[in-house]
């Protein structure tokens, strides 16, 4: 079974895609989203070696809205800072976030989350992966912009991949 | 019910050119280029996002169908544009700032692109798996 299906819920994400890609629902059109399912999570599994655990997939959905409604907000107000702020008063900082999260697979939604919210993008991780370098691009308080993104995302991730 | 949707797909449109166009915008006027980076991970994703809306309304209008192509491409986009960003800041951190300006990182290892990582003897249990 881990042979053949070495990542279920990838399985099941591809079938889902491909029927979405489809857009429409027939006995072939499943057949072959099945096959892409179970194919290419065994093509790809040496390069995903671990599978990750979910613990709490409500959870997971959401976060996945709360991190919808931030992008709205964020759009927001870069586009106010673009378009109101004058360039000399955009203050720009480097914060360093220590990282709780160590699977893989929540360190990238994590960092995947930052850029896509308010006014930060998330640039490096440390060598040993705890410790993520991020570009804010207006703040006063770059200690606030650390907690704000460990108490919203990271905490939240914790729940979800233990 | 028509005219209700065409109103709603306009709406979406017309919010969607403006975050593009701001996007673009920020593009030029930003002086930095790490501050230049903000402006297109996030205005253009609500500009194609919102342009996506106004098509699924404008089909759903047409044909009376709800197509998910759309819904594919935000996915997509939401999962590719970080990525995108995360080699750009990447490439850029590596031609033009040197790795003393950067602030330290806290642990006993310096940022990933330049510095190694620890060997995997030296990792201890509870470490991340495999740190990029």
């Amino acid at each position: 079974m881990r042979r053949l299906l070495p990542h279920p819920l990838l399985t099941l994400t591809l079938v889902l895609v491909w029927l979405a890609l489809v857009n429409s629902f027939s006995l072939g059109t499943l057949v072959m989203a099945v096959i892409l399912g179970v194919v290419i999570p065994i093509l790809t599994s040496p390069y995903w070696p671990g599978v990750p655990v979910l613990k709490k997939p409500l959870s997971l959905a959401f976060y996945c809205l709360l991190v919808f409604w931030d992008i709205v907000l964020a759009n927001i107000a870069v586009a106010k800072i673009v378009l109101f702020r004058p360039r000399d008063r955009i203050r720009s900082a480097w914060v360093v976030i220590p990282l709780d999260v160590t699977s893989p697979e929540a360190i990238s939604m994590l960092a995947g989350t930052i850029t896509l919210t308010p006014g930060t993008v998330s640039a490096m991780l440390s060598a040993d992966g705890r410790s993520l370098l991020v570009h804010c691009l207006d703040t006063d308080d770059p200690a606030a912009v650390c907690a704000e993104i460990k108490h919203r995302y990271e905490r939240r991730l914790l729940e979800i991949f233990p | 019910m028509t005219l209700f949707l065409d109103i709603v797909a306009g709406a979406a449109l017309i919010v969607a050119s403006i975050f593009g166009l701001v996007g673009s915008y920020g593009l030029v006027r930003l002086p930095d280029a790490m501050q230049r980076l903000h402006a297109p991970t996030k205005a253009t994703t609500l500009g194609v996002g919102g342009v996506l809306i106004a098509s699924m309304v404008y089909y759903y209008r047409q044909e009376g169908t709800l197509s998910f192509h759309e819904l594919m491409i935000t996915a997509f986009l939401i999962l590719t544009a970080p990525v995108t960003a995360n080699f750009i800041a990447k490439a850029h951190m590596h031609r033009n700032i040197p790795p003393e300006d950067l602030p330290p990182t806290g642990t006993d290892r310096g940022w990933a692109s330049f510095d190694d990582p620890p060997a995997i003897s030296e990792r201890t249990p509870g470490e991340p798996r495999d740190p990029i």
